[in-house]
């Protein structure tokens, strides 16, 4: 039997929004995946910490504090220096044009801003997941 | 409303037509959807008239404004004495940076100030702790201090202005900066006006920004009223709030459900404690989203009024401002879009429109980039111009509640509050609303409801202009607000300044009396404002109430 793509979905930061984070979770779920939801207030150290303990595929941060910058770059960091840069990480939340680029370069390797269908995440992490 | 026999004339002749004209027009013109139902899965009938609101009788259950039971207004001329407070929710970067846009929107006819903190602030910690990190001003603005907050009002007749403040675990500290600034500038509190957000019911529920775990949190929240009433009478205590609980994905019934719930909690706990129902309750506010169905809002807005009056009169209270609920509104975030972002100026009118048809007494519109980030400044000003628009143009303003009497409104605001009972015996069933929110009810129910709901935009059973139908493939332009990079440094130091500046044994002293007073059951105000008047910061101030009250932790469930 073919192993289920497993994905960690997290709130790093302070930011307590989570409707999104939920929705996105759950649509994973109904499309076969496995999910874990670390929940609120997460350091990247945590982050990073449950995706080696759960053995995850993708990474799913939400945030829509505007801190993504510094949070979401803290993770991807994190996970170049546990040599872990195989695993996929996506992102979403309230993200102006002007960042995503950048994120983009700095390891989230998707994007995903309000309005996004959840089939095209869905979709994204079929498509890309590298393990 | 009718005599019965005239309703049994009207339901006969409505079969007929039912049968003659409506059966017939639709063999050849179907409509175009097997069912229509609002955004709390309400079937809406094709037509509403006088027999599905005969039950309802106009001097008991509608009433005049200003009368119980305030289904039609809480202010007998409502619109044509004033217009409703336009009051943006704005906050970010640094205090000065805010200072200078609350001076700008004042300058273009906003009436009210509201304030927006970013996540640190919100849970209780300075600039400099490390949580903080990355958080800097984000999404409102940073008050560590005292000082930050003489800056945020610098040149402010915070005597003349109301401020509102969406605060809610470290709301006793912050409202103690507000109170602590004016009595320094030489304002007494008798004469400060606003309103503290203080409801951590639904940051249990909803939102997500607390700190203590509910007992502590219900007794600082109590203390707030106490002192309030006693000590700064123009203070709303507590804005007792749906808009985040429909944010997070609930629909309108339960957002008007769970708070106007919520807001019967609070009472019962204030009177356990004692208070006089009839002082603390006048200064009692609640704080409503304005979501995309137009018509439900309203009756939403009517519903939650009739609803607290009749409660607030089962739990005692004689006067009838005990019994009349005054409420914010704000135009719903989640449903603007980040595709073609000037369109959301055409949603947030007719937003806005609902909330001043549902009698609201303070409005913020939303700007069009709220989607993508922080509103810019010509963002700000054309929502603010929306809501001038709707008070001066529209005419809407020049009768008191002009729905009153429709049908259909009638009888969705009847409807709303059969549903809103429902769920109310559903939370007694469980133990009450502190037990729903242990047992994550609540929590459930709104994520249960934004799931369908994004399914529905998924599937295109619902239709949302620009991300599932009428789109572009064009890039997204807008410009999107600069804040100054210097504003966390330039806080920072002022921390530092303060902490080496300060007077250390008066601080030490009254944190110290904090503390003491904390581990009793005396009222905190009096001890948390002489920490406030010391200099004590605001992470430094919470971390003492953090210690002897321990912090709420949130199973993970979606």
């Amino acid at each position: 039997m073919e192993r289920k793509i497993r994905v960690l979905i997290s709130k790093p930061g302070l930011d307590g929004h989570d409707r999104g984070a939920k929705v996105v979770a759950r649509a994973l779920r109904d499309a076969g995946m496995e999910v874990i939801y670390t929940g609120l207030h997460q350091t990247a150290e945590m982050i990073v910490e449950a995706a080696i303990q759960e053995d995850v595929d993708v990474v799913g941060l939400s945030l829509l504090s505007g801190a993504h910058m510094t949070l979401f770059v803290d993770v991807t960091k994190l996970l170049k220096d546990k040599g872990m840069d195989d695993i996929l990480v996506i992102g979403g939340g309230i993200i102006p044009e002007r960042d995503v680029p950048k994120l983009k370069k700095a390891g989230i390797n998707g994007v995903f801003g309000p309005g996004t269908p959840c089939e095209d995440i869905v979709e994204f992490i079929k498509k890309n997941v590298k393990r | 409303m009718f005599k019965e026999k005239y309703i049994d004339e009207i339901k006969k002749k409505k079969k007929d037509w039912e049968k003659n004209i409506y059966a017939k027009y639709l063999k050849n013109h179907p409509e175009r959807k097997k069912e229509f139902t609002n955004l709390s899965n309400t079937k809406i009938k094709p037509l509403y008239s006088p027999d599905d609101i005969s039950h309802l009788d106009y001097l008991k259950d509608i009433g005049f404004p200003a009368e119980f039971p305030f289904l039609r207004g809480v202010h007998a001329t409502m619109y044509r004495g004033r217009f409703w407070t336009f009051r943006m929710f704005s906050g970010f970067g640094s205090a000065e940076e805010t200072n200078k846009r609350y001076k700008y929107l004042l300058d273009h006819g906003e009436t009210g100030l509201s304030v927006a903190f970013d996540y640190p602030t919100l849970y209780g910690h300075d600039t400099d702790h490390p949580l903080s990190r990355g958080e800097f001003g984000k999404c409102g603005v940073a008050i560590s201090s005292l000082k930050d907050m003489e800056i945020l009002f610098k040149d402010i007749p915070i005597d003349k202005v109301t401020t509102s403040m969406t605060i809610n675990g470290p709301a006793a500290v912050v409202w103690g900066f507000y109170i602590a600034n004016a009595e320094n500038r030489g304002i007494s509190k008798d004469v400060i006006g606003g309103t503290i957000q203080n409801d951590i019911l639904k940051e249990y529920i909803a939102q997500k920004s607390w700190i203590f775990p509910p007992e502590p949190s219900m007794r600082l929240i109590v203390d707030t009223f106490e002192y309030g009433f006693k000590h700064v009478p123009k203070w709303n205590t507590i804005s007792i709030s749906g808009y985040h609980i429909r944010e997070a994905g609930s629909t309108a019934v339960q957002e008007l459900a769970f708070t106007v719930g919520d807001g019967v909690e609070y009472v019962k706990w204030a009177m356990k404690r004692g208070l006089d129902i009839d002082k603390f309750t006048p200064r009692l506010s609640f704080f409503f989203n304005a979501h995309n169905d137009f018509f439900e809002e309203i009756a939403k807005y009517r519903a939650a009024r009739r609803i607290w009056a009749k409660e607030l009169k089962k739990l005692g209270a004689k006067k009838s401002r005990s019994m009349f609920m005054r409420f914010h509104t704000q135009t719903a975030g989640c449903s603007l879009t980040a595709q073609q972002p000037e369109i959301n100026i055409a949603r947030v009118t007719l937003q806005g429109l609902a909330a001043v048809l549902g009698g609201t007494q303070s409005l913020h519109t939303n700007s069009m980039d709220e989607a993508l980030a922080l509103p810019s400044e010509k963002a700000a000003r054309i929502a603010l111009r929306t809501q001038q628009i709707i008070a001066e143009e529209s005419g809407v303003t020049d009768t008191v509640d002009p729905l009153g009497g429709s049908y259909y409104i009638e009888w969705l605001t009847d409807k709303m509050e059969e549903e809103t009972y429902k769920y109310w015996d559903r939370v007694e069933k469980l133990g009450g609303v502190l037990p729903a929110i242990e047992k994550g009810f609540y929590q459930r129910e709104i994520a249960n409801a934004a799931y369908k709901y994004q399914k529905d935009i998924d599937e295109k059973k619902r239709i949302f202009v620009g991300v599932n139908e009428y789109k572009m493939d064009e890039p997204i332009e807008i410009p999107i607000l600069e804040m100054d990079e210097k504003g966390e440094e330039r806080q920072i130091n002022r921390l530092k300044k303060l902490r080496k500046n300060r007077n250390n044994q008066k601080y030490e002293r009254t944190l110290k009396a904090l503390r003491k007073a904390a581990e009793g059951d005396e009222n905190l105000m009096p001890y948390i404002l002489d920490c406030v008047h010391a200099y004590a910061t605001l992470g430094e101030t919470c971390q003492v109430l953090r210690d002897v009250f321990g912090e709420y932790e949130e199973p993970a469930i979606y």
